[in-house]
């Protein structure tokens, strides 16, 4: 199957606006959830705040959160897809910069260090493109995050050592989240990262906090140690946006890839509330748009 | 835990009178501040011709169109949404607002630090919480976007807002050494070794 940039473009639009506006089913789920067991009032009460904004956007046709983040595009490519790579990805910046000009949108980028702002949303090396290929499928899927700057600046790596075991990896976890407190707009996602490289650590940290509610670690080992992290953050008391109670996180998730006979690194990153993406999907029928 | 109804400006008494738990709309005037407002204003030596004597300001940076300047949108810019951004890269500000421009009340998310308690105990001040990430609700509490100021700086502008029951937000920092925060973190680490053991993870590491 042929697929034309400028579909392409069109969709990396749309995938902007619609994750800022519309939560994810499985995030809408998890706040449900955190509500029926919350035990403190003040806990209660910011979940009926944050519960009752989704709704408002919805109604309203608004931005659930005013932090339109910074754009990250992860494509897949299945290995039956004909497309143009270098124009997919010019595709992708067109889209973003005309999400922002034509809804209008904030941006949320500027250069590191001369602060300048193009209001685009776009510079440098973003939007983030990520990009990966699946075996005989006739479908390309385009996921779009913006990720929020509040819970993105809680990040964290740490190359322990292997004598200091999964240990090292659980109290660097739980000390992440005392950390970050209030700062990164909990419930939160904790997303882990388990092994690789410094860089790969990290990135693996951040598609464990973006990753879908109830979705597992495809790793047993990655499974067993994001339930069992799942099971007790709840217990710090840190609370939905630091002010106590029971809900800090929705869930612990992990992601692990293999490392060097030296190495243990681990990495944190938060994922927030306004736990937000969209997803495009390009099969033969046309273009599917979801979460 | 009492409720306050306030219409902006308000006076020193008026904000020592508030406890932490209290909560509190605010109606009338609002200004909005972020980084580079504040790296400008108190780093660079720039200065408003806003006059914040006795006002609340909000850690924000608005989505905004620029629809030109009417009567509906004096400033030109009308609202798209307006939420809150964490406080706690501001923290080093909150002094030199109250101090140089009479600033009484802070809005934001995620809490400010001693410094800041500090402040607030000195010269009369309080932080309210508002909830982060509830950007489209808060946006139906403002009325218009009244003035800007140092617009160079968008969306890091100053802003001023026209606010109708801008609330309730509640008291988590008080001028009586009172914080939220405080207590919270204090639980939390408190509660740190039980979970650890909760984990199998053995003590001393």
């Amino acid at each position: 199957m042929k697929v034309d940039p400028k579909q392409i473009e069109e969709a990396c639009k749309e995938l902007y606006i619609r994750a800022l506006k519309m939560l994810p089913p499985d995030i809408k789920e998890g706040f449900r959830q955190l509500d029926s067991r919350e035990s403190d009032a003040t806990g209660k009460a910011i979940l009926g705040t944050m519960i009752r904004n989704i709704t408002v956007a919805e109604d309203t046709n608004n931005l659930l959160c005013q932090d339109t983040g910074i754009p990250i595009y992860n494509v897949t490519i299945g290995s039956n897809i004909d497309v143009d790579g270098y124009a997919l990805k010019q595709a992708i910046v067109k889209g973003c910069e005309r999400a922002t000009k034509e809804h209008p949108l904030r941006s949320s980028v500027v250069h590191p260090t001369t602060r300048k702002n193009e209001h685009t949303s776009c510079g440098r090396q973003v939007p983030v493109i990520n990009i990966d290929f699946v075996p005989e499928s006739d479908m390309l899927a385009i996921e779009m995050i913006p990720k929020g700057s509040g819970s993105e600046n809680n990040s964290w790596l740490k190359m322990a050592i292997p004598a200091e075991g999964i240990d090292a990896i659980k109290t660097f976890v739980i000390d992440c989240v005392l950390e970050a407190g209030g700062k990164s707009c909990p419930p939160v996602i904790v997303g882990v990262g388990v092994g690789g490289t410094a860089d790969l650590c990290v990135h693996l940290s951040k598609v464990a906090a973006t990753r879908p509610l109830g979705s597992h670690c495809a790793d047993p080992e990655g499974a067993k140690l994001e339930e069992e992290l799942s099971k007790v953050v709840n217990q710090l008391g840190v609370g939905a946006q630091g002010l106590g109670g029971d809900s800090t996180a929705f869930a612990v998730h992990v992601e692990t890839a293999a490392t060097h006979i030296t190495m243990n690194p681990v990495a944190v990153n938060m994922q927030c509330h306004s736990a937000r993406r969209a997803r495009a999907t390009f099969t033969p029928k046309g273009v599917g748009y979801g979460y | 835990m009492a409720h306050y109804e306030f219409d902006m400006p308000v006076t020193e008494e008026q904000v020592r009178k508030l406890r932490i738990n209290d909560t509190v709309t605010l109606n009338q005037t609002l200004y909005g501040i972020r980084d580079a407002t504040q790296i400008h204003m108190f780093d660079h030596g720039r200065k408003t011709r806003f006059d914040l004597k006795g006002h609340a300001v909000i850690h924000t940076a608005p989505n905004v169109k620029w629809v030109g300047e009417t009567q509906a949108h004096p400033s030109g810019y009308a609202p798209i949404c307006i939420g809150t951004t964490t406080s706690a890269r501001m923290e080093r500000f909150t002094r030199p607002l109250m101090e140089q421009y009479g600033v009484r009340i802070i809005i934001g998310k995620g809490g400010l630090f001693a410094a800041s308690a500090k402040a607030f105990s000195d010269l009369g001040g309080v932080y309210l919480a508002i909830i982060g990430g509830t950007a489209a609700l808060e946006t139906t509490w403002i009325e218009q976007i009244e003035e800007v100021d140092l617009d160079d700086l968008n969306p890091e502008s100053l802003w001023k807002f026209r606010i109708k029951g801008f609330g309730p937000l509640l008291v988590a920092m008080d001028s009586h050494g009172g914080s939220l925060y405080t207590a919270v973190n204090a639980s939390a680490k408190d509660k740190r070794a039980g979970v650890l053991a909760a984990l199998g993870v053995k003590s001393g590491t």
